[in-house]
């Protein structure tokens, strides 16, 4: 096979570059103090800080998971800053910091005004505080309350204080936990009753400050009979240093509502040997609190040098439905145990998990799911499909399903295939005149086809084109 | 059209044709017969350039020097080669596999890639005149194809392409009358005094509906028997020991 396009994967990682503007930064370490720090630079109300300190005692007692297939040296959470923030107070985007807005734009994030005829409101979080909300206002109009986290906080209480850890308590693991005590900013999203949110909700993470850990914290509510689709994407500028990313997302559903969640990730995976790049360790679950309600997560994840994360459902009312769709490449040295968790607990409750593993280079690709049915779930249903496909020899994939069912009446499927990219199959697609690159971009493309397909239109375009980039190359 | 000279074919470090000639003239269809694993698929696959070959020699194309190209490089100038088995792509439409095949090939040439409506034209043309069941077209490349659907819809990507020197190995091979009908019919229709074929096939019938210009007999990796349609006949009369041991 050609060797020359090796290198093409090996080229500069294309969304890294890093804004040199003024941070406003914790010092270095965790404690009592620095948490005390964040809440008042966040101005937050006492509620909050209490929770922070709580959650902080919490962390403290726990220890860090081990039991993920992944390896990574031990990290040190004392030589973490976990604040950052632009200096600038901000009222208006004029007052935001063009440098900070021209990385906006060489990521094409639509904050102007043009990309508002795009029908997208974007929430960005550029490190930890939200720097501009836009659309909140058209959008306040239905009723529909999208901002920061923080704002939030301090806007709509009752919301927040209702919400927020009824789907990850506090101490759910450790990651999740560091995140309740230290998380700098994130989304929030309400819903109301029987609205259905006209467009597609979109935020850009983007990690930038050295050093600093980015602790997102996501909270989305859809009322009864409401219907929203949510976006979220991800890149981070190139870096030596593992940098820690704990997110925690929480989706809410109540009866007859909808969240449609889709995320393209695209962090900075780190170098061929594995030196450099993103740990993303993120709590990712949603609660079907109503009956006949509905949470779908879509993701395609290619970037970050370790990606441990499991988007789960909680199926609580009768007749909920969770789904879960997921495209996760590891290449070069990028590791990734990944999956979802079905919780059945109410009647009549059905879950569909499609997985997709694509391991290139020397990658390393678990899927890792768990289907539980409670006794009191009956008639609850599961399919999952589960396919691993290897490009080149040293590259390894994994599958750890877990199934308890509890309750005689359940349906539970369970389909797995591996498969390799052939060189006959590579050969015949270049037989018929189609380049090296092309044909592994036509059969990664078909092999995730069914992914793919739950994604939001404009987002299905971005994931084919980051598929392909992530794998020009790596077969050689 | 195409020159081959001294022509030493490797696979997987085994030698598998050594010193092979054959030179094949526009408009000329060539038969290449022979026993099992005497290098007749290797041959085909080498020419077209497949990663397996490790190939030695002289090989020209239209004075272009085969061996230095990649095997896309090779099917943009005009090389077709139909696979005995061919390949499945899940989740890859044929219509749509077929569609960036061609214009990849009309963008290296330097030509404007086909619109869909006059794509959908060739294709629905090409169907109609092979008899091809539409439903292919949506369906996973090769996936779940029938013996008879996989080789018809060689012949349907062969005739949209429209290449100049054709490489067809076991066209024939588990077809049934009606289908091999069809496929001839295809391969009828392309030939002409532009384009070559290099055919191989274990059975007389084909040749029926396609009269070839030339026979060759492979063994051991050479060409040591060369003739008209009439040694394909005899080949399948008296078999390879009695015809290979009379020379």
């Amino acid at each position: 096979m050609s060797v020359e396009v090796d290198n093409i994967i090996k080229q500069e990682y294309k969304l890294g570059f890093e804004t040199d503007i003024q941070i406003d930064q914790a010092p270095l370490g965790l404690n009592r103090d620095i948490i005390t720090f964040i809440s008042e630079k966040k101005s937050e109300p006492q509620w909050m800080l209490e929770w922070r300190l709580k959650a902080y005692e919490k962390w403290l007692k726990m220890d860090e998971p081990a039991w993920a297939h992944v390896h990574y040296p031990p990290i040190n959470y004392q030589n973490i800053s976990y604040f950052s923030a632009p200096k600038k107070n901000i009222a208006s985007l004029d007052e935001v910091d063009p440098q900070i807005l021209d990385t906006y734009r060489r990521l094409g994030i639509p904050i102007e005004e043009q990309k508002i005829l795009a029908g997208v409101a974007v929430d960005a979080v550029f490190d930890s505080v939200s720097v501009k909300t836009t659309f909140s206002e058209t959008l306040l109009e239905l009723g529909i309350i999208f901002c920061s986290i923080s704002e939030a906080i301090k806007d709509y209480p009752e919301l927040v204080q209702k919400y927020l850890a009824s789907v990850v308590p506090m101490g759910d693991n450790y990651f999740a936990c560091l995140n309740s005590a230290v998380f700098t900013d994130g989304t929030f999203a309400y819903i109301p009753k029987n609205v259905t949110c006209p467009m597609e909700l979109s935020t850009y993470f983007r990690i930038n400050a050295l050093n600093s850990g980015q602790f997102e914290r996501t909270l989305i509510i859809a009322d009864e009979g409401s219907y929203v689709s949510y976006n979220e994407g991800c890149s981070a500028p190139i870096r030596d240093e593992n940098q820690l990313h704990a997110a925690v997302v929480e989706l809410i559903t109540l009866k007859d509502a909808e969240i449609k969640y889709s995320t393209i990730q695209n962090w900075y995976p780190g170098d061929s040997e594995g030196k450099g790049g993103i740990y993303n360790f993120v709590t990712k679950r949603g609660k079907c609190l109503g009956e006949h309600s509905k949470i779908s997560w879509t993701q395609v994840e290619t970037g970050a040098a370790i990606t441990w994360k499991y988007p789960s459902c909680i199926l609580l009312g009768d007749n909920s439905r969770g789904e879960f769709y997921s495209v996760a490449i590891t290449s070069l040295a990028q590791q990734a145990d990944t999956g979802s968790k079905m919780i059945h607990l109410g009647k009549n409750t059905s879950s569909t998990i499609i997985s997709k593993g694509i391991s290139a280079m020397k990658g390393s690709n678990a899927y890792r799911g768990l289907v539980k049915i409670r006794p009191q779930a009956a008639n609850a249903r599961n399919f999952t499909q589960c396919d691993s496909l290897l490009i080149g020899s040293d590259c390894a994939a994994h599958t750890y399903p877990y199934i308890d069912v509890k309750n005689p009446s359940a349906q539970v499927e369970h389909e797995a295939t591996t498969s390799k990219i052939s060189d006959e199959q590579l050969f015949y697609a270049q037989a018929r005149g189609i380049s090296e690159e092309q044909a592994i971009s036509l059969i990664v493309n078909g092999f995730c086809k069914d992914v793919l397909n739950q994604l939001p239109m404009e987002f299905a375009v971005e994931a084919k084109a980051l598929l392909s980039l992530t794998l020009e190359g790596s077969v050689g | 059209m195409l020159k081959i000279k001294n022509l030493d074919v490797q696979i997987a470090d085994k030698d598998v044709i050594h010193g092979l000639d054959l030179d094949v003239k526009a408009g000329e269809v060539h038969v290449v017969m022979g026993l099992n694993g005497t290098g007749k698929s290797t041959l085909l696959k080498a020419i077209a350039g497949s990663y397996e070959t490790k190939s030695k020699g002289i090989m020209e194309y239209f004075d272009k020097d085969l061996l230095s190209l990649s095997a896309n490089e090779r099917a943009t100038e005009g090389i077709f080669m139909s696979f005995q088995n061919p390949i499945e792509i899940p989740g890859v439409n044929t219509i749509y596999f077929l569609r960036t095949a061609l214009n990849e090939q009309r963008i290296s040439r330097g030509e404007k890639s086909l619109s869909s409506v006059d794509f959908m034209k060739r294709v629905q043309e090409k169907m109609n005149f092979l008899e091809i069941d539409k439903s292919i077209l949506q369906r996973s490349l090769n996936v779940g194809f029938s013996g008879g659907e996989k080789k018809k819809s060689e012949i349907l990507q062969m005739m949209i392409l429209e290449p100049r020197l054709i490489l067809l190995d076991e066209i024939d091979s588990g077809l049934d009358i009606d289908a091999l009908k069809s496929v001839a019919k295809g391969i009828n229709s392309l030939r002409g005094k532009q384009t070559s074929f290099i055919i191989i096939t274990h059975y007389n019938r084909l040749l029926e509906y396609v009269p070839p210009d030339f026979v060759h007999i492979l063994d051991h990796g050479k060409i040591v028997k060369s003739g008209n349609a009439s040694l394909a006949k005899e080949l399948e009369e008296k078999g390879y020991e009695d015809v290979l041991s009379s020379t």
